[in-house]
């Protein structure tokens, strides 16, 4: 069986801690709110999308530590990349949270590895995915996400988690 | 550990022999995460011992059948049985009469049904309903759809910080228009024992009824429907040792005789035709459809089974885990009880600084301890407390003194990881 213990790693905790990009932008070019209604959770993430990439990008919210620390590892991977290459990274993400693929099999998931075991914990699968639906959300233009809204852009894959 | 904390549970352990009660429940013996199971989720739903379990197989592989319907010998030991089990609730909470017992699927469809069947029939516009802040999320919304309804309005009673109604406010929210009153006997999610019997004294000095949402006492105290002299009382059989898929409505019989139907179909009828259909008598009038048989036959074993061991044996063993639970809480830096009502039963939330209730969950689990976390579907409570979220340990008399320090010592673990 797996020591869910895991999840909790150095890494991950650290984040809690001391999230990164934490706060709001003055004026982001794209900005959506994510909730849980599960658990109350609510976080929102501001991203300034330049000609070609991301230049900055900022969260907030109350969260639990997963949630939190994923929030703040995606804000590291993504600032610099272009949207294209954060679109891959968000689809690798989600198929490795809720158990789609393995980690050895997402090119660009690197550090963002730590989370593989959420999928093996199916109430926190939600916790760890709820950033990178909000940033979805944010590229599309769907100003609040939900993980059980209809509306949800990534309501279908995430059916099962 | 103090001297005195030694002493509590000690006195309690030697009281009551929860060693022999827990070898009833087969599914205490499990391991999670190569840990002994430490089920402290029972206000969610509790276990089922052996003897339920074994009353149900016995059902189920020689007494089976459709009731109320064919002269053959199974069914008539079929509908034996189940009115068996009826007439086994009825001696449970005291009720003056069997045909007060209503087989329903559970606490929210009891009081769905009360919502329906008094609700609709006898409250309308402008009239007012009162419902507090403890209430569960399925003793809130039957009622808002009727208030949206109708153009009935919901006034709320008020708690304090530890989580009691104020009473004061409570009767002061009463007026010509109020029509009804719901009420949490016990709350679940603070544990908080509420006066019930004072309130319905209040309210039928008024001449309103009150339903009681009996959900969390039904397993933890001895409930006396007629000593109360409530109108209503609901509560679930998987909460109770029982299966799940069965519950019960408690109704006043005069109240009940002048209720409309909830549901519609066969066995709540005496006679259809496409001119008039005439409605059974009660409790039948308010059962339609094939029942949960099985599980009404089940929840009679195990409130045989709660009686054998006594209500008031199992309410005093629960006390003394509460208090020794709260007593070691209450000496750990940066935990905190949410609820500290001077009368609770059975419910310990609490708030660990800097843990998000989701990751002490997942953590506890770790050591194989079970809570609950989250709202507890009863989110204005938590609003008001200013917690978005809680963990909730719940307990059952088959629960051990033992199984609080796994509790304490998971919570432990909790805060070191997060330092
Ligand atoms: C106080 C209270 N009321 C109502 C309910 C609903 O019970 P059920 O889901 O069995 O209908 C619960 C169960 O969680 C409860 O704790």
């Amino acid at each position: 069986m797996t020591n869910y213990k895991s999840l909790y790693q150095e890494v991950i905790l650290d984040h809690n801690k001391k999230p990164r990009n934490y706060g709001t932008i003055e004026s982001p070019s794209h900005h959506a709110v994510g909730h849980n209604p599960l658990c109350g959770d609510h976080i929102s993430v501001d991203v300034v999308l330049g000609d070609e990439r991301i230049n900055n990008i900022a969260f907030q919210g109350e969260s639990c530590a997963i949630c939190k620390a994923s929030a703040s590892m995606m804000t590291t991977a993504i600032k610099g990349k272009t949207r294209a290459e954060a679109e891959t990274l968000i689809q690798e993400f989600l198929a490795m949270a809720t158990g789609k693929l393995s980690h050895d099999a997402c090119p660009n998931i690197g550090r963002l590895a730590v989370f593989a075991g959420v999928s093996d914990l199916p109430t926190r699968v939600k916790c760890a995915i709820l950033p990178w639906h909000t940033l979805s959300g944010a590229f599309n233009a769907v100003a609040t996400t939900s993980t059980e809204a209809e509306q949800d852009p990534m309501h279908a894959p995430i059916g099962d988690a | 550990m103090s001297a005195s904390q030694t002493t509590t549970k000690f006195q309690s352990t030697s009281a009551f022999d929860v060693e022999r009660i827990r070898a009833d429940f087969p599914i205490l013996k499990l391991t999670v995460n190569d840990k002994p199971l430490v089920y402290l989720d029972n206000a969610a739903s509790s276990q089922m011992p052996q003897q339920v379990i074994d009353r149900l197989v016995r059902y189920q592989t020689t007494q089976h059948a459709n009731i109320n319907r064919a002269v053959h010998y199974l069914s008539e030991i079929a509908t034996s049985e189940f009115e068996e089990a009826r007439r086994k609730l009825q001696r449970f909470i005291n009720a003056n009469d069997e045909r007060e017992v209503i087989y329903t699927s559970g606490t929210t469809d009891s009081i769905n049904l009360v919502m329906h069947g008094y609700g609709r029939k006898f409250i309308g516009a402008g009239d007012e309903i009162i419902l507090t802040t403890l209430e569960h999320h399925s003793n809130i919304v039957p009622w808002q759809m009727l208030a949206e309804e109708k153009g009935a309005k919901i006034r709320v009673v008020p708690i304090n910080d530890a989580g009691e109604l104020l009473i004061d406010e409570y009767e002061k929210l009463f007026n010509e228009r109020t029509k009804f009153v719901g009420v949490t006997h016990v709350s679940n999610a603070l544990g908080s024992i509420n006066p019930i019997k004072e309130m319905i004294a209040f309210a039928h000095a008024r001449g309103v009824p009150v339903l009681v949402d009996g959900a969390q006492a039904a397993p933890h105290t001895k409930v006396d429907v007629q000593d109360l002299d409530c109108d209503f009382y609901a509560f679930s059989g998987h909460k109770l040792c029982g299966p799940t898929g069965i519950g019960i409505l408690y109704g006043r019989a005069a109240l009940l005789e002048n209720m409309q139907p909830f549901k519609g179909g066969g066995d709540m009828i005496l006679s259809v035709t496409f001119e008039k259909t005439t409605y059974n008598t009660i409790p039948h009038k308010f059962e339609a459809g094939t029942p949960p048989i099985a599980a009404a036959i089940g929840l009679g074993a195990a409130v045989d089974y709660l009686s054998e061991i006594g209500m008031d044996a199992i309410a005093a063993h629960e006390h003394a885990l509460l208090k020794y639970a709260t007593e070691q809480i209450n000496t750990m830096p940066g935990v905190r009880v949410i609820g500290t009502a001077e009368h609770k039963a059975a419910v310990l939330s609490f708030a660990v600084d800097g843990v998000h209730p989701h990751d002490i969950g997942t953590l506890l689990n770790q050591e194989g301890v079970a809570v609950r976390t989250g709202h507890h579907c009863a989110q204005p409570v938590m609003q008001r407390l200013h917690v978005p979220a809680t963990s909730r340990a719940s307990f059952a008399f088959y629960n051990s003194m033992d199984e609080v320090d796994a509790l304490i010592a998971g919570i432990r673990t909790v805060q070191k990881i997060f330092t």
